[in-house]
């Protein structure tokens, strides 16, 4: 299990410190050309979560592999580049910029919800993309289409090597007094606690309907949350808007996700992933398992 | 250190319409004043950011007007209870002023009493909306009070280095006046640290998170 950051909700270069805390670093999306974002008000929170439409602000493809690349590959964590784009060939276009030897693996952000322009076809995005490069491809893909499973195996058939599960589904915020949009686009990516049990969906879904491992995300802010992930099928989990309210979420989580497998009977984290689909799926060796009093067992015999 | 402390809070106590938060401040620095902390509020997502308004011995203060979700749980505190905060955050005020003349309106005068004590208790021009909310006042010292429809720069003296807080159209007016001013702004903030990417404001023509390149800003 590695513990990311999710794309675009943190800024290594501004707080490297934190960036540092991660297991992999995921960046903002790069496009192929510089875009300033969406003009303010980009954030609300409400009851149960936040919304945002930044707009996939961003340097552009030529600016992030001369300017930000070099120091972020400083920064000694791997690193993830999230590539977005409006049409196939900005994919391919940034893709093919940002495969440079600091880069681990590329996340094509396939579901942003803050900009007009709608990605093409996920397959046809995935495997042109595939073309141009050798690295490890992850799909990002959103919970909000009609059928989550297609989508994930078109992006398995078309060559991806995982799936980063999920993005923001839209939702909006009216102002207490005016009742107007907060945000000034009208409608944002929800984020945080309303997206946990989506996001749980969706990785429980697509660990069953393909191969692909997946980077589990929505609304993780506990060790328990992360272990909800791993046992649906995911194999490594982000954090997001957690990071916000708390820049040491990323280590907090980690130890409480030993802490909460251990409680469970778990011999380490890893052997949690699947836990959810029960003793008869692939996912699960079921001799990792061991019963919660060998393992308190066995802490005490560490302890002593 | 970007680091969420838990710390207690000490007293909430009511100023006019506002609340007075007292918080431990255990190993927490106060800052240069015009920084702000993110201060968790109970069951919400995410922090709100606040600058420090008074840093007295084992304290940091916060004046907060409670007008949305976040504001009325963090003036809902009580003695006692545990709040998470990071901070201090951003840029302040340069305190390299001859002539310093704080300027603030309504809860925007949340940075001036620890400014003010700074700057050796330079003078000051407060407006409020009411009476009621001109009882902050008397958390800066020297300062001339005016009401609306009086507005604070029609009580600005020239020859001043003004520094600012407050509403948006009294910044734009003092900036108009004194081009010199550094003015202390304001945006709706996730994080506090360049994460979040939602508090964006126009300098010089750009979209530029405040968070980094503020709240203080030069006015020209």
């Amino acid at each position: 299990m590695r513990l990311l950051n999710a794309s675009g909700c943190l800024d290594a270069l501004a707080a490297p410190e934190v960036a540092r805390t991660l297991d992999v670093f995921v960046t903002k999306t790069v496009t192929p050309l510089p875009r300033e974002g969406n003009a303010p008000v980009r954030i609300a929170e409400v009851d149960v979560g936040m919304l945002n439409a930044i707009g996939l602000a961003n340097p552009g493809a030529e600016a992030f592999v001369a300017d930000h690349l070099p120091r972020l590959a400083e920064l000694g964590v791997p690193l993830w580049v999230s590539v977005g784009g409006f049409a196939v060939d900005d994919y391919v276009a940034v893709a093919e910029q940002v495969s440079r030897d600091e880069v681990e693996a590329l996340e094509l952000n396939l579901s942003c919800p803050n900009v007009d322009e709608v990605p093409e076809n996920v397959g046809e995005v995935v495997a042109a993309v595939r073309k141009v490069t050798g690295k490890p491809l992850y799909a990002k893909l959103s919970a909000a289409v009609a059928d989550l499973a297609a989508t994930a195996q078109a992006a398995e058939s078309a060559g991806a090597d995982g799936l980063s599960l999920v993005n923001t589904v839209r939702g909006l915020a009216l102002d207490e007094r005016t009742l107007r949009p907060i945000l000034a686009r009208g409608a944002g990516g929800l984020s945080g606690p309303a997206l946990r049990p989506v996001a749980l969906a969706a990785v429980y879904t697509c660990s069953r309907e393909t191969r692909l491992p997946i980077v589990g995300m929505g609304g993780v802010a506990t060790g328990r949350h992360a272990l909800e992930l791993l046992a649906a099928g995911a194999r490594d989990v982000a954090v997001g808007t957690a990071l916000f309210a708390d820049p040491g979420a990323a280590g907090r989580i980690r130890e409480e996700l030993e802490a909460e497998s251990a409680a469970l009977g778990f011999v380490n984290v890893d052997n949690a992933v699947g836990a959810a689909h029960g003793g008869t799926e692939a996912t699960l060796d079921p001799g990792s398992r061991v019963l919660p009093e060998k393992a308190l067992h066995m802490e005490a015999n560490k302890a002593g | 250190m970007l680091r969420r402390e838990r710390r207690s809070v000490l007293a909430a106590e009511a100023v006019g319409p506002y609340t007075l938060l007292r918080v431990d401040r255990g190993e927490l620095e106060p800052g240069t004043p015009g920084q702000f902390f993110m201060l968790e509020a109970p069951a919400r997502v995410v922090p709100r950011p606040m600058s420090l308004c008074l840093a007295p011995p084992g304290e940091l203060a916060f004046l907060i007007d409670p007008i949305g979700p976040g504001t009325r749980a963090l003036c809902a505190l009580q003695p006692g209870d545990p709040i998470g905060i990071v901070g201090p955050l951003g840029n302040g005020f340069r305190l390299d002023v001859e002539r310093p003349l704080l300027v603030g309106g309504g809860i925007g005068i949340a940075p001036l009493p620890y400014l003010s004590d700074c700057l050796g208790r330079p003078p000051a021009v407060l407006g409020f909306r009411t009476v009621w909310h001109a009882e902050a006042a008397a958390l800066v010292p020297n300062a001339e009070v005016v009401i609306e429809p009086t507005y604070v720069t029609e009580a600005m003296h020239a020859g001043h280095d003004v520094l600012a807080c407050g509403p948006e159209p009294m910044l734009e007016a003092v900036r108009r006046l004194t081009p010199r001013a550094q003015l202390a702004w304001e945006a709706p903030m996730a994080c506090g640290y360049g994460a979040c990417y939602g508090c964006v404001v126009d300098v010089d023509g750009r979209l530029e998170r405040l968070c980094l390149k503020g709240p203080v800003l030069a006015a020209a």
